[in-house]
């Protein structure tokens, strides 16, 4: 049997930060005050630390060992209307007191910008919540060494056919940051984040095929068992083999959840605040208009706890909630920071840095319920490229996966496109399924679409 | 012996002198370790950027560190460091080396290389301009594509430069320095008709100041070219599917070879047989006549560089010869476990970085064909002239690369313009269907950006003219 890699302790001595709270804080404070003394009427200041080990192992032997220590402290000052932005890696006296002149050098030559601001105190966070984010994971080379060497043999020792491998590795990393501004705002947390990760090829008679799997997690007990990592690696490697093209044709297209995500993150992209108000959206103005079925509901979720995408509040200081993004099939609201809020006349929806833990409503379906939902058609499990056209959500994509029929898996395809326009195959979807994929910052189950052009021969 | 600018912002605010160099050396590397290097870097970034008329935002930014490799057999160790001093760089350097079980040695000569080329000058681009300059340029290409139509509603620009001080110091203890210029500028329109929008870009740059921008009107012409893209897109009608003949434009279409075959003959994809194209040494993976080659060598090319990341001069490789595969791009490490020389692609994003084999400016040698001829041969295909990005699978050699601005050919001549599809192609076998070759080749404008294991490196691509008898075009209209 199989033992969880995971061993914990609260403060790894493997993860230990080189900078303490006390100290990012101070940093924070002493930017803002320098900025103010150059004259700013506010400013923003982010600093932030993150130390981390990846080892890679190919064949069995350590191929990579990378050690990682990084460091940034940026800042936004503003002057009046107009306002500068500078970054730096160097935290010595003098380098903080060149990025706060280079900033505020900058504000003095850009454009005075009416929408131009910090957030109302009114919308910051004030008692956040913990949300749990912070399990730093105390694994020695050796022990990183052994948990990849174990999911690589059980990819080569799954199936014959893997010949050849990328390697598996393990990756931890362990980050701290502050965010001050002059109107009093200061918050900030430590978060983890592990992975392993596989990639195998197999070789058939008309060539090689390359998969991988992964898991990740804020807390290594929550990380897959690594022979079931890479015995998933060997097995989506090897059903790949003697993929075949498709003459060209439409059908219904069922995307599997790691590539569902990639739709509705067209989807995130279409109702942020910057798509929308350079006009560069195909949701261009949709609030409040239905833009999936009746039944589609999608929520952000940025308070879930050990959630990859989790944040008690946004890149401006500003409060997260959970709330729903599509209710009925109907857009209820933009990801927004203060800055997009104003240029639209709304409020911000402490989006500054993104929309965090966006989740579709699980269907009933699971994966095979979803392929007899289908019955004939194409099941998708990889996409290549950026065919997306943004502003008009044309779609056009590189894919392999699978023919259907009959809610059967008949044989691999490659080497074909699938084209549609977004608009089309979001009211077009036919069901979600049940089957979510947690392991990133947007989580769905596998999504059918009624019909798409597929291209081939 | 050591490059003033280097010392200047690398070496002496850090304390660092030649015995410290010489020091860190014998001490990271020693019996026993095949290679590595410390990589020092300085690199001060700049943004300006334009949107509603008004250049509202920008940004500057400095980082400085140092990354220290060690490299035994096949295997790495690395650690990189934000301070430069002497206990952080010898941390790292103990770190890295922690893979090997080695000897140490006291200290190593250290050896100024001098890069053989000047590609280009090493003044910084964020001085060659003033603030209120690069302004005034943004606002230029703003007006000149508000100016070039009525239907144009949003304009965003931006332009960015950079200046990188790069010091290799490798296991040999030989020194060498570059520095680095770059710049670029981008141009997006909106344009909209009858409640429809579509959207148009442009733009380019290179290893140069800004002052390139400004001389033969070669912003406005910048601004003037998002606009017509733009207006052709307000036209396309659905793109067709299926498998047809397709003819390449010149310059950014080149952006085909970067992804159907620049990415499967990296060294280290071919020593450890991931690749499509490993083992295909000698055989033909191209139709006769075609050549095409990796050149880091093109003055003032954004794909372009004195030396690699590793201090070696960077090359002019063959890499298909009259359809023949001759060669892979390498770096030290591949190559060593090839048993061949680096060709200097070893290129990395940043001392936080490992390097790998990497294209510099990857192109197809021109042909003898009329680009007019080339249209005229083709009865019924696609004409795609500008393209976004690309992708591959480099295992499967399937690869992608998706156009921005695409016609019909219909008896022999480019009729309407058709929206933005994906092209899916293999790898080792679309460039045997290559039929005929232009006489027209160009280089790209200076946009790419490679992506791979998550590192960012400019490169460059160029073609001429392209006639391919048969790639699947992924558009919504079936034949």
């Amino acid at each position: 049997m199989s033992q969880r890699p995971a061993v914990e302790t609260p403060e790894a001595a493997a993860q230990a930060l080189s900078h303490s709270p006390e100290s990012l804080r101070a940093r924070v404070q002493q930017a803002l005050e320098e900025a103010k003394k150059q004259g700013a009427t506010d400013a923003q200041v982010v600093v932030s630390h993150s130390v981390g080990l990846d080892l890679g192992v190919r064949k069995g032997e350590i191929e990579t060992l990378e050690h990682e220590r990084d460091q940034n402290l940026s800042l936004i000052a503003h002057f009046g209307q107009s306002k500068g932005a500078a970054s730096t890696t160097d935290f010595s006296e003098q380098a903080l007191l060149d990025t706060v002149e280079a900033a505020c050098r900058i504000a003095r030559y850009t454009e005075p910008d009416p929408y131009a601001g910090m957030p109302s105190i009114a919308f910051k966070a004030v008692d956040w919540q913990d949300l749990d984010l912070d399990h730093p994971w105390e694994l020695s080379i050796a022990q990183a060494t052994e948990l990849a060497q174990r999911t690589e043999q059980a990819g080569f020792d799954a199936e014959s056919r893997i010949e050849n491998s990328e390697g598996a590795s393990v990756n931890t990393r362990r980050a701290m940051a502050f965010l001050g501004d002059t109107q009093g705002f200061m918050g900030g947390y430590r978060s983890t984040r592990h992975s392993l990760s596989c990639a195998l090829v197999a070789r058939g008679d008309d060539g090689m095929q390359r998969d991988y799997a992964y898991s990740v997690s804020r807390r290594a007990a929550d990380l897959g068992i690594p022979e079931d990592i890479g015995r998933e690696a060997a097995e989506r490697t090897v059903r790949r083999l003697g993929g075949e093209k498709l003459s060209t044709r439409s059908c219904p297209v069922l995307f599997a959840p790691e590539m569902a995500r990639t739709l509705i993150g067209s989807f995130t992209r279409a109702i942020s605040g910057p798509a929308q108000f350079r006009e560069s959206s195909f949701l261009l103005n949709a609030l409040d208009e239905r833009i999936f079925p009746e039944w589609m509901r999608i929520e952000e979720r940025p308070l879930t706890p050990r959630g990859l995408g989790s944040a008690p509040f946004d890149g401006e200081g500003v409060q997260t909630r959970n709330r729903p993004l599509v209710e009925q099939g109907v857009l209820r609201s933009y990801t927004l920071d203060s800055y997009a809020a104003r240029r639209l006349g709304r409020e911000t929806t402490g989006n500054a840095g993104g929309a965090r833990n966006v989740t579709v409503r699980p269907g009933t379906l699971d994966a095979p319920g979803m392929l007899r939902e289908m019955g004939t058609g194409l099941l998708v499990t990889e996409l290549i490229g950026q065919g997306v056209n943004p502003v008009t959500g044309d779609y056009s994509r590189g894919a392999a996966g699978f023919w259907v029929e009959n809610g059967e898996i008949v044989h691999p395809v490659e080497e074909i496109t699938i084209a549609g326009n977004l608009k089309d195959m979001f009211r077009a979807i036919v069901a979600t399924g049940s089957d979510v994929d947690y392991r990133g910052n947007i989580r769905t189950g596998s999504i059918l679409i009624e019909s798409m052009t597929v291209a081939g021969e | 012996m050591i490059d003033n600018l280097a010392r200047q912002t690398l070496l002496d605010p850090a304390g660092l002198g030649e015995s410290e160099l010489s020091r860190l050396v014998g001490t990271t590397f020693g019996q026993g370790i095949d290679g590595g290097d410390c990589y020092f870097q300085f690199a001060c970034q700049e943004g300006w950027s334009l949107e509603d008329g008004i250049v509202k935002s920008a940004n500057f930014n400095i980082e400085r560190g140092a990354g220290i490799r060690v490299v035994r057999g096949e295997q790495t160790g690395f650690a990189y460091s934000d301070d430069l001093a002497m206990p952080a760089l010898l941390e790292a350097a103990g770190t890295a080396r922690s893979i090997a079980r080695a000897g140490q040695s006291g200290g190593v000569a250290v050896q100024g290389r001098t890069p053989a080329r000047e590609l280009y000058v090493p003044d910084n681009p964020i001085d060659s301009l003033g603030e209120q300059e690069k302004i005034d340029l943004l606002k230029e290409v703003d007006a000149e594509a508000r100016a070039a139509d009525p239907r144009v509603t949003q304009v965003m620009c931006s332009l960015a430069g950079s200046r990188e001080v790069v010091m290799v110091l490798n296991a040999r203890g030989e020194l060498t320095t570059d520095v680095r210029p770059l710049v670029r500028l981008n141009v997006q329109v909106i344009v909209e008709q009858g409640g429809r929008r579509e959207s148009g870009s442009s733009g380019g740059g290179g290893r140069f100041g800004y002052r390139h921008f400004l001389e033969n009107g070669q912003a406005a012409a910048y601004a003037r070219e998002a606009v017509r893209q733009a207006l052709v897109n307000l036209e396309a009608v659905d793109a067709p599917a299926g498998s047809m003949k397709v003819v390449l434009g010149p310059g950014w279409p080149g952006v085909l070879l970067h992804e159907a075959i620049g990415h499967g003959l990296e060294g280290d994809f071919n020593r450890k047989g991931t690749s499509a194209f490993a083992g295909r040494i000698g055989e033909r993976v191209a139709a006769e006549g075609i050549t095409i080659v990796d050149d880091g060598t093109l003055a003032g090319r954004r794909g372009s560089l004195n030396v690699d990341d590793e201090g070696n001069p960077t090359e002019e490789t063959v890499l298909i010869e009259d359809g023949i595969l001759r060669g892979y791009m390498q770096d030290e490490l591949n190559a060593r476990l090839s048993g061949t020389q680096t060709t200097g692609n070893g290129r990395r994003e940043s001392y936080a970085h490992l390097p790998m084999p990497r294209m510099t400016n990857t192109y197809m040698l021109g042909g003898n064909a009329d680009p007019e001829e080339i249209i005229g041969s083709v009865e019924d295909g696609l004409y795609a002239v500008n393209f976004g990005g690309g992708q591959v699978d480099i295992t499967s050699g399937k690869f992608v690369f998706s156009a921005s601005e695409a016609y019909l050919i219909e008896n022999g001549k480019v009729t309407r313009p058709v929206k933005g599809a994906t092209l899916i192609g293999n790898g080792p076998d679309v460039l045997t269907r290559v039929s005929m070759v232009g006489n027209d080749m160009q280089l790209d404008p200076g946009v790419g950006t490679c992506g791979k294991e998550g590192q960012g490196v400019p490169v460059g691509v160029g073609q001429p003219t392209l006639r391919i008898d048969g790639m699947t075009v992924g558009g919504t209209q079936a034949a």
